[in-house]
Formats: structure tokens, sequence, C-alpha cells
């Protein structure tokens, strides 16, 4: 399947899942669709049907509020059936609102308080630099998220041990909660905050796979983590979501649901 | 005196490592306090420092045990347990990741640094936690084994540490089950259920109540969680009173843990002895704990006014 295909695909199945369950994050999961299939379809070394293999590369959600990009990333690859993704935010479902690493094949590590993947991701990085194993890992952080210290904290840490195995990823979609970046807590310039921690920094489209793809296979400065500011629209892909603040965490109803729908027609 | 809980904690460390190289320990810019400095100088790869940023300490030790490690976190117990809870809260225990943390300067031996760095409620924030094992050694002997202990069990553990020197109150031969009660001293009238430092005020109050002709048990309830329940509802069966004592708030900690296994059940009188909801101050230690009643006098009078 094409690369259009398959995300508009993963876009359907996102919105699907949102709109069965009448809650969940449609924006900003549709703003890091791209990025996740540049990771999953190109770039990760994994295999669906061992998700726990040892030398696998990492993935960390850290903008855990995006569990329905990752969930169907991760049907799509066949690391579990796809008809699970029906049954995602609701009873009995391995599928949490935000990701369990104990329920869901697949997923790296539980996240969803916003700025704790990065510094577990960090961990995971510092922990194969120890173990001499050759692994890469790869966060992805949100806009309002990076507004937390302790990402900060993950930074430092991240310059201080030479991470050059490690891959922060910043989906820069300028919306949060409460409404713009700006509006909220104006996080300036990230590029530039990255470059002065300490990281060999990239700035492209993350909806343009290939220049993705083109930072993520830039070979590391040697002893510097790599940081890749994503310019992304919230919503992309279905018309009346995109670039809206109200889309963060709100569920479309029928008549919406249908239109998006016909809008993500292969 | 012995030595500190916070020596016997780093030495330890030291011990363990030898046979077990997925051991790493981390430290926030207090490794010569929590004595994981004892640590560093034997294995300096090892050691991890995270700086003056507990939250990202955390982090990096869940993405470390996530990776197969098992590291050891340290600190002071308040910028653990307390800065660092949600941390713990949802990057180890919720993921149920196989972190240990040895947090030092808990409770009012703390002593000259005051009410900001005495930890009081740190047994009760890691005592909530689903799956989190809660250890309150009370002497060097009794860290070594609860140093041992953590690493029999596969999920987070927390081992409180202190900083003043304390003697020996336990020695090699003694049992240290995670989850039982260890009885130092058999008594028929009365029980007191302690930790820690408190041990040896417990020890010191039952014979001074055996001085007025009562018969005190002291058990000492080194694993506040899981509680021993079975003991627990024995001793509320057997004895007329029973009197918890800890150097923590009386909200939360083992007095709490004890009340809510024999609440309602029994026929023995309960009372506790511990920090009446307040925060410390700076002040020597044992002036500290006389004025806070945490005192073998304070013991004898609740059991006496209980009886």
């Amino acid at each position: 399947m094409s690369y259009e295909a398959t995300t508009k695909q993963l876009r359907r199945d996102i919105l699907t899942m949102v709109y069965n369950a009448q809650s969940g994050h449609p924006g900003g999961s549709l703003s890091c669709t791209d990025i996740l299939y540049a990771l999953y379809y190109e770039k990760m070394n994994i295999d669906p049907k061992n998700p726990n293999k040892e030398d696998r590369d990492r993935f960390i959600l850290s903008k855990g509020h995006a569990a329905p990009a990752l969930y169907a990333v991760l049907a799509n690859k066949g690391y579990f059936p796809k008809e699970d993704l029906a049954g995602f935010r609701q009873m009995g479902s391995h599928l949490q609102g935000h990701p369990d690493k104990n329920k869901t094949p697949g997923v790296d590590m539980n996240t969803g308080s916003l700025g704790q993947g990065i510094s577990i991701a960090c961990g995971m990085a510092i922990a194969a630099k120890y173990k001499k194993e050759t692994y890469q890992v790869y966060t992805l952080v949100g806009d309002g998220e990076i507004q937390e210290g302790m990402v900060w904290e993950a930074a430092m840490a991240a310059a201080h041990y030479k991470l050059d195995n490690f891959t922060v990823i910043l989906d820069h979609n300028g919306l949060q909660i409460d409404g713009s970046n700006d509006e909220v807590m104006s996080i300036g310039d990230p590029v530039a905050k990255f470059a002065a921690f300490g990281f060999q920094t990239f700035k492209v489209n993350g909806h343009d796979v290939d220049a993705v793809l083109e930072a993520l296979n830039a070979p590391f400065e040697p002893g510097k983590p790599k940081f890749i500011c994503c310019e992304t629209h919230k919503g992309q892909g279905v018309s009346f979501m995109t670039d809206q603040a109200g889309w963060h965490g709100k569920a479309p109803n029928t008549e919406l649901y249908e239109q998006a729908m016909k809008e993500l027609e292969a | 005196m012995g030595k500190s809980l916070r020596v016997a904690y780093g030495e330890s460390l030291v011990k363990v490592a030898e046979k077990n190289d997925k051991i790493v320990v981390l430290d926030a810019d207090l490794a010569g306090a929590t004595m994981t400095s004892i640590f560093k100088a034997a294995y300096p790869e090892r050691h991890f420092d995270c700086g003056i940023a507990e939250g990202n300490m955390v982090g990096i030790a869940a993405g470390m045990a996530a990776s197969g490690l098992i590291p050891f976190v340290s600190t002071f117990a308040i910028f653990g347990a307390g800065r660092a809870f949600e941390q713990i809260r949802n990057s180890v225990a919720y993921p149920k990741l196989n972190v240990k943390f040895g947090l030092s300067h808990s409770g009012l031996s703390v002593g000259e640094d005051g009410g900001s760095h005495q930890s009081i409620e740190d047994v009760a924030l890691m005592r909530e936690m689903p799956g989190m094992t809660v250890f309150v050694p009370c002497d060097p002997t009794e860290m070594e084994k609860a140093v041992n202990a953590a690493l029999e069990i596969n999920g987070p553990v927390y081992i409180r540490t202190g900083r003043p020197n304390v003697d020996d109150v336990t020695t090699a031969e003694t049992p240290f089950i995670p989850g039982k009660i260890n009885v130092m001293r058999e008594g028929t009238d009365v029980c007191i259920m302690a930790n820690g430092l408190m041990i040896p005020k417990a020890l010191e109050a039952a014979e001074l109540l055996a001085a007025e002709g009562i018969s005190a048990e002291v058990a000492n309830v080194h694993t506040v969680k899981p509680i021993d329940e079975e003991y627990c509802l024995a001793a509320a069966e057997k004895f007329k009173v029973i009197v918890t004592a800890e150097e923590h708030s009386i909200i939360g900690g083992l007095g709490s843990a004890v009340a809510e296994v024999i609440a309602g059940k029994g026929g023995a009188k309960f009372d506790r002895v511990g920090i009446m909801d307040k925060f410390g101050h700076s002040g020597k230690p044992d002036q500290l704990f006389a004025e806070y009643g945490l005192t073998a006098a304070n013991i004898v009078a609740k059991v006496k006014a209980a009886l």
C-alpha cells in the first residue's frame, strides 16, 4: 500500500476509534500520524510478531493522549488484531485511554502524564549504552508537553550522558487544550532551546514523510542526542478539525464522523 | 553508637552489586548524604548522578528497569517520595517496574536541617501505591536484610533510610521475612508495634512497663506494606492494648496501617505514638524526639491510659 493510502487508513482508524468510544484525542493523533508512519513503516527495527525482541528499537509516545494514532499503527502493523480497535477506551479492552505496556503488545511504556515519557526514553537510552546494545530510542513529545519542567531535566540528562542513540521528536502543531501555545504559555523557539541544551537539531514539515525520514536517517553527531522539530497541523487530514484547538479531546458526532471518513477515502 | 542506616544502605548496595551486574544506582547530587557515595567509589560506572532533578531521576530509573536493569534510586525522602511522588506513581508503580527506592533523611532524626527536610509523610505516600512494598528498617543489620529482600521482589520497593548513627538491636540471625512481623520481646498484656528508630524506644518502654508489672510484647513492623494482617488480627484478640510507635506522621503511616486491619476486630484498645500532624523544626534529633513525644515515656503513658 502506498504511503498516502496507508496514512489515510490510519487516520480513518483513529477517527473510528474516537467516534466509537465517543471520547479520546483526535486532533493530536492526526497531527502525528505521518511521523508514526515514518518510524514504524520505514525506520525502526521492529518485529510485530515478536514485540519484545531484545534488540528492537524503542518508541515512547510521551504525548500519551495520542494513543489512537499509536494503536492504529500497531494494529495495522499486525501487533494485534485490527478488530481490537473497536474496544478503544471501553471496559474489557486492552486499549486503554492512555498506553499501557502491560496490556497492549508493542507498547514500550505506560505514558499519559506529560513530561514523563521523554525521561523514561532517556533512561532506556542510558541503559542501552550501559549494556552496550545498539538499538535506538525514539520519543514523541507534544508542544504543550514541553511546558513541563521535567522535559528539560531529561534534555539536560540526554546531553550530559552523550546519548547519540536517542531522538526526541516534537509534534509542533501549535495548539493545546486551552488554545494556542502562545495564548497558554509561549514555548518560544524549541529548536533553539534544544540546541542550547546540546542537541543536534532538525526542523521539518511533519506531514512530509520523506523530510521526516531524512532527519531520522541523518547520522548522529558523536555524543549528541537528536531533536527533530516536526511542524504539523492539529487535526491534519480532516478539514473541519485542522488547526482547531477544540478538537484536542473531543469526539465527532455521526454527521461529522461521516464527513471526515469521506474526506479520508482512499 | 553504631553506624547510620544510610551507611549500611550504601555498604549493602556494594555487596549485592558484586553478585548482580544488573544493579545500578541513581542519585540526585546527594551521594555524599544518602551514602551511595560508598557504591560510587566501588562501581563508578554503575552510579548515575542525575543532578538536582528528582522527577527525571525516577523517569530514568523507569526506563532502565524497562530495559532489564535493577535501579536503586536514592535521594532524601522528601524529594523522592514527596517531590517525585507522581513520577513514582505513574512511571514505576503503574507499569509495575522493578525499581527500588532507598530514600534517606526520613523523619525528625534529620535534625538541624529542619522542617523543610524532615520527611514525616513518605511512608503514607508510598503505602498508597498499588504494588509497592514498604520497608522501614530499624538498624544497620536489618538494612542489609531489607536491601537483599528488595532484590527478591520483582516490583517496586521503598526502603526508608535515615541520617543518625544507631545501635544494632537485631543480629544477623534475627529473621527478616517481608510482610511478617518480627516479635522482639514476648508479652501477654499489651502490644507495642513499632518500626525504625522507635524500636529501641519500644523496647525501653517494655522494660518500664515490666517494672510496673505490665507485660508488653514488642513487635517490629519492618514491613509496613504488605502489613502482617494475621499478626495484627491475632494481637487485637490477644492483648488488652495495642500502641503503635513510628517516626512519622500519625496520619497514613504504621499506625494507620494497623488501624485499617484491626478496626472493628478484636477487643484491644488502640492508640498511636507518632508525629501529631505537625511539621518538624531544627534541633538535635534527641531534643526533637522528646518534644514530639517519640519517647519510651510517651509509649508507656499511652499504654497505661488505654489499660
